[in-house]
């Protein structure tokens, strides 16, 4: 045993004399790791370890001009990291289509939900790394911006309706906004008939709560229910620990009158946890069981009319579009804040395109490229736009209001719910979400509001604030050290 | 008498108890399978219940994880990974056991000592920095990645044949030379029949464990072209902002079903090479 | 013979050392190196010296993790090896059925982390649902949730080696005993125990490193749900490298302290069960 031990030291100070020479690049680390096994060996040896060495360094000579080969050889390919798993196949298809037309490599890969920041960095730290990706607003360019190339002057710069979606770093454009969206509580126009009720009862808080509860209190009679399940599953947590926690954080910026903040006072969470109660205690499961409910059971939930509510936006319009476009609502967030009367929805962005500088010359230009067609070519806005059969194979578009000039008009029956709003001369709710200090933060929020839900104590709800208020402190100067 | 009457009662008990908890072990992967008939919407509302007239969808689950997920060149590329990569494990690791063993020198003392070594490092010591080396040296292939597992599985392979090649009479060896063989001719005829039942051994170990193996392809291959079985699963968790409930149990049943094969068909083989294995480690 | 295959070397050492190189010694200590530096593509690596290890052990998540896991792997020390041990006595007593019994308890054995994690998170969430509560909601519901997977995972795998260890001690040794008058239980405690002590040496070693090597099913089963307080330190490491910008070097030198913790341990407890085993 000792002389095992022994033996192990030994190999452990090996280990750290290999450290001795690695500094930044990998070809030297080849090269300087074999140099302590170098010295341990007999002078004979010595000879036929450096044949070895010099064979692994010529492998990965090979290797590198094979790369090399490889770039020349073609103009320049693109590499999206894609932010958003709801529009996924149209991606891939509108990908697919680009390198039919052009010859133009363009790969797609869709993060998980909720794992947007891991996937972008593992995927940067490697040599293939994307020439696309997004950042979701201020906060997180600031860890990307070195990465971020300058769009001043280029194609899809000139094509921005607005120089307000441009993601300014100083002087330079960091990144640019390529789609607007709203969200709200959409309902269901004939359940809230059925129960009594139509858009106009619902003017504020108090009125949502008072048409959820009495929904409640008739749930038998009735048959469904007020709110679609607030799942807390990755697939759906962020309608809540991001989307509706917007409401307290922009309703305290309008307070402070800032845009950004190093530490949220929490001044509205008192109305977070009114409209979560809500939520949680009206809806058609038990508030225990949110931890499992996934997107997917909500909006089975709402198209098979359990439910009367169902918080998400613009983008779900395919996935509740089997209600027919004359049954769908939509409803600002009403959290009761005095003055919400004249509150809209909630409209902006978190999906910034930015280009990556570290790229190859031709794979920016490639980029530049893809960036510019998807905006500005017949079939790259009908998809982005289009909702029934807007893409090249039929397959329903994304949906999406694009914030560049070759904007086509909606069909989507949800941003015209949204357009309205505005028309009618309502205050639309800015999405101050993209100001949160990290995807950390929203884990803590998210992980205290499932626990609260299950057993609804003020202590507990003690843990959502310390989440909400001390987190972004911590996770702000964690970020920005 | 009494004595075997008491151990009758015995063992009556203990085929009791152990019926129970051999029933309660396969419980788990028989809920799954009913579950990989419901539709999705029923899975996690009822889990335990038997699938009904209302929510029976047949083999609807199994083709969307088959088309819409690729279920099944997950699993084609799952065989390849750790088919070659035992293959080679074997291959290499035999012949570096066998060379550091007869040849004794400190460098192969070093040698064996660092394979020992890496035996009980964890995977997350090298996580980030094995990604980074293979991605470099694009090894970020299902044919790349056997490297990898060559490397990183080495230890234990080397560990395992060093011990049992010591046990080889080397006058074997010695003669076999004397004959005029060349060492290389001379491993391949005389020193791999020996150590059949020690390959099959260190075979079935590594097999279960790359077969298995999550987070170093995930973190190694080139996810966007090549998944493997675990990978997939996870990505259907968590992937494409919607969770398909059925599907994930369709999948389930699917990466369990090659398991179970194997498993019965080599029973044999498996349950001696777990058993030698350890008495070697 | 030394001199005839020495000059061999190349074949039978270049393939497995060069991937060995690649695949262990080079991520290895530059492992130990990024523990050591600031970085979040290696290419910008800057050297702070011990301040990684500092912010490590501030972090309380890390700590948790650390007491989390460690009881973790005591707790299914013993409830797997009590298990395995009472199983493989239990078949090798003759019962009829044997091999059918061991073919399924050593069957979840082959299904991998991931597999078995989401196998048995419906079952404790369909549970679990009954009672209006899930695994995410409590952290001990997901410690149990991980000892109840993982010992339907590996009690199989010990007992094919408490059955090996059992089937070689000598049958006149038993007898002996016997007619010295040693009951079953004294036999079992004075005489199967201590001769099946390599075989205990063994599987604790492997149970315990396990216990605190787990990811998979952690990852799977409760992913560090609530809040992080199901988190065991392998995941807490991935999750701090990959998860946080600006964590990276903090997430490797936890695994430099990882990697010592397990190596330490496994020593100890090798150590503790060899001498048992000379003693006798």
């Amino acid at each position: 045993m000792r002389k095992k031990l022994l033996s192990l030291g030994v190999v452990a100070a090996l280990s750290l004399g290999l450290l001795a020479g690695c500094g930044g690049k990998n070809n030297n680390e080849n090269k300087e790791t074999d140099a302590p096994t170098q010295e341990a060996t007999e002078a004979q040896e010595k000879e036929t370890e450096k044949e070895t060495e010099k064979e692994t360094e010529k492998e990965t000579e090979k290797e590198t001009e094979k790369e090399d080969d490889g770039e020349t050889a073609s103009d320049g390919s693109v590499y999206y990291l894609n932010f958003k798993p709801e529009q996924d196949l149209q991606w891939q298809e509108l990908a697919e289509y680009y390198t039919r037309e052009t010859g133009v490599e363009v790969k797609v890969l869709t993060a998980a939900s909720g794992t947007y920041e891991s996937t972008l960095k593992s995927e940067m730290a490697k040599t293939d790394s994307p020439t696309l990706f997004q950042v979701n607003g201020p906060v997180r360019l600031a860890a990307w911006k070195d990465y971020c190339y300058d769009l001043k002057g280029s194609d899809i710069y000139n094509e921005l309706s607005s120089e307000d979606f441009a993601l300014m770093d100083g002087d330079s454009v960091a990144g640019i906004g390529y789609v607007i969206e709203t969200y709200g509580l959409i309902y269901n126009k004939a359940l809230l008939e059925e129960a009594g009720y139509t858009q106009d009862d619902i003017k504020n808080f108090e009125d949502l709560k008072k048409v959820s509860e009495d929904i409640t209190a008739r749930k038998d009679e009735l048959g469904f229910s007020a709110f679609t399940s607030s799942g807390m599953d990755p697939s759906s947590d962020w309608r809540f620990k991001t989307h509706l926690a917007n409401m307290p954080i922009y309703y305290e910026y309008q307070a402070d009158n800032i845009d950004v903040t190093d530490a949220i006072k929490g001044t509205y969470l008192d109305n977070y946890r009114q409209i979560w109660d809500l939520y949680i205690n009206n809806a058609t499961c038990d508030p225990g069981l949110l931890s499992t409910k996934t997107g997917d059971d909500a909006v089975a939930e709402f198209v098979t009319e359990q439910a009367v509510f169902y918080q998400n936006g613009t983008w779900a319009y395919n996935d509740v579009s089997e209600l027919g476009e004359e049954n769908l609502g939509m409803l600002p967030i009403y959290i009761g804040v005095e003055g919400e009367e004249n509150q809209g929805l909630c409209t902006g962005t978190e999906n910034y395109w930015c280009v990556n500088k570290k790229a190859d010359e031709a794979d920016i230009q490639a980029t530049l490229d893809f960036m510019n067609w998807c905006v500005t070519s017949e079939v790259g806005t009908k998809a982005l736009c289009g909702v029934d059969a807007a893409m090249p194979s039929g397959d329903d578009g994304m949906g999406f209001v694009i914030p560049f000039k070759k904007n086509l008009e909606s069909e989507n029956p949800l941003v015209n719910l949204a357009n309205e709003y505005v028309a009618e001369g309502k205050t639309p709710v800015s999405w101050n979400f993209s100001t949160m200090p990290s995807e950390e933060w929203k884990n803590g929020v998210g992980s205290a509001l499932t626990s609260y839900a299950a057993d609804q104590t003020d202590e507990n709800w003690e843990a959502v604030v310390t989440a909400f208020v001390d987190g972004w402190a911590e996770e702000y100067a964690a970020s920005n050290s | 008498m009494k004595a075997s009457k008491k151990r009758k009662t015995f063992n009556g008990i203990s085929t009791v108890i152990l019926a129970l908890l051999g029933f309660a072990y396969i419980i788990p992967i028989l809920v799954v399978l009913i579950n990989s008939f419901k539709k999705k919407a029923f899975i996690s509302l009822q889990p335990f219940n038997l699938p009904t007239a209302k929510n029976f969808i047949g083999l609807e689950n199994y083709r969307v994880a088959i088309d819409q997920y690729g279920f099944l060149k997950a699993v084609g590329w799952t065989f390849f990974i750790t088919i070659g990569s035992v293959f080679l494990i074997l291959l290499c690791t035999s012949m570096c056991a066998w060379f550091i063993t007869r040849v004794k020198k400190k460098v192969t003392q070093a040698i064996y000592f660092l394979c020992v070594f890496s035996m009980v490092v964890p995977f997350q010591m090298v996580m980030f920095t094995l990604s980074l080396v293979a991605d470099r040296l694009k090894l970020n292939t299902p044919w790349g990645i056997i490297i990898v597992y060559l490397g990183f599985g080495a230890g234990l392979a080397v560990f395992m044949f060093s011990g049992f090649v010591k046990s080889i009479p080397i006058e074997i060896e010695e003669a076999a030379l004397i004959d005029g063989s060349s060492p290389l001719k001379m491993f391949f005829s005389v020193v791999l029949p020996i150590m059949k039942p020690t390959y099959i051994s260190v075979g079935i170990l590594e097999t279960m464990w790359i077969w298995n193996d999550f987070l170093l392809p995930y973190l190694v291959l080139d996810i966007n072209k090549y998944k493997t079985i675990p990978i997939i699963i996870q990505y259907m968790k968590g992937s494409y902002g919607r969770v398909d409930m059925g599907a994930i149990m369709a999948a389930l049943i699917m990466a369990v079903i090659p398991v179970i094969i194997f498993y019965l068909s080599s029973q044999k083989y498996i349950i001696k090479g777990v058993a030698a294995g350890a008495v070697k480690g | 013979m030394e001199k005839a295959i020495k000059r061999y070397w190349p074949i039978f050492l270049i393939p497995t050392m060069a991937a060995f190189l690649i695949g262990f010694i080079v991520p290895f200590a530059m492992g130990l190196w990024l523990s050591l530096c600031e970085f979040t593509t290696v290419t910008d690596a800057v050297f702070v010296g011990l301040k990684n290890y500092i912010r490590a052990f501030q972090d309380p998540v890390f700590l948790h993790a650390f007491w989390y896991t460690a009881l973790f792997a005591l707790v299914s020390l013993f409830i797997i090896n009590i298990f395995a041990f009472a199983i493989a006595l239990a078949l090798t007593q003759n019962v009829p059925g044997t091999n059918l019994f061991r073919t399924v308890f050593f069957l979840p054995n082959l299904i991998g982390g991931i597999v078995l994690g989401y196998i048995w998170q419906l079952i404790f969430n369909g549970v679990l649902a009954k009672y209006n509560a899930a695994l995410a909601l409590n952290e001990w519901y997901g410690f149990w949730g991980l000892i109840i997977s993982v010992s339907w995972q590996q009690i199989g795998y010990m007992m094919i080696i408490y059955i090996a260890g059992l089937q070689s001690i000598p049958e006149d040794l038993q007898e002996a005993a016997r007619i010295d008058g040693a009951n079953a239980r004294q036999r079992l405690f004075h005489v199967t125990i201590p001769m099946m002590m390599p075989s205990i040496t063994i599987c604790t070693f492997l149970t315990i490193t396990n216990g605190f090597k787990l990811f998979d099913q952690n990852l799977s089963l409760t992913a560090g749900e609530p809040s992080k307080m199901s988190e065991m330190l392998a995941l807490n490491i991935y999750n701090t490298f990959y998860g946080r910008v600006g964590w990276e070097g903090v997430g490797q030198a936890k695994a430099v302290v990882f990697f010592v913790l397990v190596v330490a341990i496994g020593m100890i407890q090798l150590r503790l069960t060899r001498t048992r085993e000379v003693q006798q």
